[in-house]
């Protein structure tokens, strides 16, 4: 559907795992680092996750991403831990932030949003009988990445318009003006989807 | 879907039509994901910048009101936790709702909806006070769902309040920024929260 | 057959059209008036985006105001700004959203709006992201995934204000051509030699409704 996202593509064995059953996994894993309060199991935990990204053929660029994304956060709330509460719990906690980070990562990386969508809209069919309607997820994803794409140009030209005006360092000149474009946007959607038969759905 | 309710788009009272009630919520979506490719602004001396994406779910509970509002920000989480890179800086996926600030983008959704409810009640456009309360309490309750969620991987509360401190110099500036931006979308477009009676334009 | 019934519309103490009856047999219609004339209302009216405050509407006996859903299913519209009306992120699935309700496989609703893209001049665009179209390439994607449900009326409200010369002159040649009753709401007289009809609207009322000479000519007048 779309050439963004975090997907890496790959053939691993996490790649081809169900992205229902991954996800699965993955909520079973948040429970457990839960339950567990040792930093040895926590620890062993980690490592576990850590493994699957040479698994995964996580490029090394990827990998290096998340290392800085990662290290900066765990220095911070280690530090703050270790002073407000002690070292055990600060381990602890860390561990604890690297295997829910590291295995959110690790899925995203090797889930296809496509595949995803389809897995959410599948797996939220028995909430139909409370007037939810799953199936719709991937149009919203459609539409709303569309209105992205839209946005996108409409915040550039307001950004010139701002420019032109020389209000460039003034935030509301640019946000005010921005979002009353924005919302003639969305009218001018509401008709066109009016007039593709949404309101008849 | 009845027709009787239709009577038209441009009627002022009543529901707006189910499509333009769609459209707001998913243009409002894109418009947080958007914010955030903007970087940061250092306003009125604050130490930490005002990430721009930020006063998104404020923004969409001040001008679209308590439902759509929420259901803008449930969806643009939606596509981030799908892992669509919408976040600023290009993050994405469901690992940013397991860090520190997991829950407090999760308490952006209820924020939109306090927000909405309290500027739904001034009538006929919210002004500038009642926009603010709004926003104070859109903030608070932002942090009434982070804190918890972040206690919840320290294991102390306490612990866990002292450490969101850091957020509430941004978040004040931030909640003055939306307040006055609302006010002045409020005045030049009145029919925002209302069914936005719209004349074809010709 | 699209018929008017006394006609009047209001936006709170604005009367946008005031008692407007037409009976509209002609394969190609053209609505023409300054802004603010109420013909962009009256053209929104056929599909049942606004439904009037006065009077009524018939699209083959069908009232838009009752049977929004039946009538939509028979009346395309086409509006002035392309990126505004493309909701999809590709050319494919923009045409392909029109047809989410018609019981199609995946697959069948793929080659339909393939063949929609091949037929006016946008094969091998199914993949292509749909705001990097340019601006006469986007309307023509508009047109595509109006024409794909195969209506028997396509309504255009200023479909060619946005383009240039050459794609509005290529828009119009293009609509003529089409076996739909084709109702027109422009500013761009030039291309309405061909039309069978055209009907010039003022401040809510008819003011003219004759071939596109005469009625043209009036509104020159009027303007003048």
């Amino acid at each position: 559907m779309t050439p963004l996202g975090l997907y890496q593509p790959g053939t691993s064995v996490l790649h081809r795992a169900a992205a229902g059953h991954k996800f699965l996994a993955l909520l079973a894993l948040a429970v457990l680092i839960f339950v567990v309060h040792s930093p040895v199991w926590l620890g062993v935990t980690a490592l576990a996750v850590t493994l699957g990204y040479p698994v995964a053929r996580v490029s090394p660029r990827r990998c290096l991403q998340l290392v800085r994304l990662l290290v900066p956060v765990l220095g911070l709330v280690f530090a703050a831990q270790w002073w407000l509460v002690g070292f055990d719990s600060a381990a602890v906690v860390c561990l604890r932030l690297l295997v829910t980070l590291g295995a959110a990562n690790l899925f995203t990386l090797t889930t296809r949003v496509d595949d995803l969508v389809t897995a959410v809209e599948r797996g939220l069919r028995p909430t139909r009988r409370f007037g939810v309607r799953p199936e719709r997820l991937g149009l919203l994803v459609g539409l709303t990445l569309q209105a992205v794409a839209a946005l996108s140009m409409i915040a550039g030209q307001t950004r010139e318009a701002q420019r032109a005006r020389s209000a460039e360092r003034s935030l509301p000149a640019f946000a005010v003006p921005f979002l009353i474009r924005t919302l003639r946007h969305a009218d001018e959607l509401g008709e066109a989807l009016a007039a593709r038969g949404v309101d008849d759905d | 879907m009845s027709e009787a309710r239709n009577t038209s788009i441009s009627q002022s009272s009543g529901r707006a039509l189910p499509a333009a009630d769609l459209a707001r919520t998913v243009v409002f979506a894109a418009f947080i994901a958007v914010l955030g490719l903007f970087p940061g602004f250092y306003l009125g001396g604050a130490a930490v910048p005002i990430v721009l994406q930020n006063t998104g779910p404020l923004l969409a509970g001040s001008i679209l009101g308590a439902r759509r509002g929420g259901a803008a920000v449930l969806l643009f989480l939606a596509l981030v936790a799908l892992g669509l890179p919408l976040l600023s800086g290009g993050r994405g996926g469901l690992a940013v709702f397991a860090g520190p600030s997991g829950g407090f983008l999760i308490g952006y959704v209820f924020s939109a909806v306090v927000v909405g409810l309290i500027v739904q009640r001034a009538t006929p456009r919210p002004g500038l006070l009642v926009l603010l309360l709004a926003n104070v309490a859109g903030v608070a309750v932002d942090y009434l769902v982070g804190i918890p969620y972040w206690a919840a991987f320290t294991g102390d509360l306490r612990v866990a309040a002292i450490q969101s401190l850091v957020f509430v110099p941004g978040d004040a500036a931030k909640l003055v920024l939306v307040s006055l931006v609302a006010a002045a979308v409020h005045r030049a477009v009145p029919t925002v929260p209302a069914a936005s009676p719209r004349t074809a334009e010709d | 057959m699209i018929e008017f019934e006394g006609i009047g519309h209001r936006y709170g103490e604005h009367a946008v059209l005031d008692d407007v009856t037409l009976r509209l047999t002609e394969q190609r219609v053209a609505f023409v008036g300054a802004n603010g004339s109420g013909k962009s209302t009256l053209a929104r009216m056929i599909n049942g985006l606004v439904h009037p405050t006065g009077g009524r509407v018939l699209v083959d006996g069908v009232d838009p105001a009752r049977q929004g859903r039946a009538v939509r299913n028979r009346v395309g519209f086409v509006f002035t700004n392309p990126d505004s009306q493309i909701v999809m992120p590709t050319a494919g699935e923009d045409v392909a959203f029109s047809l989410r309700k018609k019981g199609l496989s995946r697959a069948e609703r793929e080659r339909r709006a393939s063949g929609m893209l091949a037929r006016y001049g946008l094969a091998g665009y199914e993949e292509h992201p749909a705001h990097q179209l340019s601006g006469g390439q986007k309307q023509l994607l508009a047109l595509c995934s109006m024409l794909v449900l195969e209506p028997d009326v396509l309504v255009c409200d200023e479909p060619t204000t946005l383009l240039d010369l050459r794609n509005k002159r290529r828009f119009v040649e293009l609509l003529e051509q089409l076996p739909q009753q084709i109702v027109l709401v422009t500013h761009d007289l030039d291309l309405l030699g061909n039309f069978d009809r055209v009907v010039v609207l003022d401040e809510g009322r008819v003011a003219a409704d004759d071939l596109p000479e005469p009625a043209l000519e009036h509104y020159r007048k009027l303007i003048s």
